[in-house]
């Protein structure tokens, strides 16, 4: 039994170890998840400047999503809550059989990472005021 | 007794709430996205006057709810995968689950208040 485990091969050099273009959709689902939880409250607190009525509120509002930082985190929780959507509909997908074999899998991870930056890139342009 | 007192027992149970509450969120979204593209998002009136409706409201309750559940699954799993000190995993499953919980109260005020 000793002599087995010594001989199970050991190979976690994360810099090494080279992963489908699914693992990576994989990881990301799960970065962008930690991503969207991280900045709950300052979703949040938006919605609720948002939804107030006083003056005060939309001042802030104003002044905090114009803030250059604020929009850049935007943008990439954009992208993060994107990205989790479109994974979490081929996640349901798979759960349902459709797409399992490997080339499909493939594909539906390339086209859940081209969906979800291509809609970044739509979103995004409104988010930052250019249309 | 025939009870299991190894291994964790609510695995599917958490598997499937990721699921329900994924899809509800999802379907949420795309309610949300359609508001907007009717000009529900157009001015700061009409947004108020949106999410002001009670079935709007009722809605937004389930997405909150089903945010707050599916990030607990969710984040619990990351600290399971990555932390081995078991007195630190205690520590964050707690404060995740007081921040999720706050912050579902914390929306929940802020769209039944109107």
């Amino acid at each position: 039994m000793s002599e087995m485990t010594k001989q199970r091969p050991k190979h976690l050099a994360l810099h090494q170890i080279r992963m489908p273009l699914a693992g990576y959709a994989s990881i990301l689902h799960r970065v962008s998840g930690a991503g969207l939880f991280l900045m709950l409250p300052l979703l949040i607190w938006l919605l609720q400047l948002s939804l107030s009525p006083t003056q005060g509120s939309v001042e802030m509002f104003a002044a905090v999503t114009g803030n250059l930082l604020v929009k850049l985190i935007l943008l990439g929780l954009l992208w993060a809550f994107l990205h989790h959507f479109c994974m979490g509909i081929r996640i349901l997908l798979i759960d349902i059989h459709v797409g399992v074999e490997k080339q499909q899998a493939h594909a539906s991870a390339v086209a859940v990472m081209a969906i979800s930056l291509a809609l970044t890139a739509i979103f995004g342009l409104k988010l930052l005021g250019a249309y | 007794m025939n009870r299991l007192v190894v291994g964790a027992g609510y695995g599917l149970k958490d598997w499937l709430a990721q699921r329900v509450t994924g899809v509800v969120m999802a379907v949420f979204t795309l309610i949300m996205f359609a508001a907007a593209l009717g000009g529900a998002m157009a001015s700061r009136e009409a947004w108020q006057a949106f999410m002001s409706n009670g079935f709007i409201r009722f809605l937004s309750f389930l997405f909150i709810v089903s945010l707050c559940w599916h990030a607990w699954v969710g984040v619990r799993d990351i600290w399971m995968d990555y932390l081995n000190s078991a007195a630190l995993r205690l520590f964050l499953h707690v404060m995740t689950l007081l921040a999720l919980v706050g912050y579902a109260g914390w929306a929940i005020q802020i769209i039944w208040r109107l």
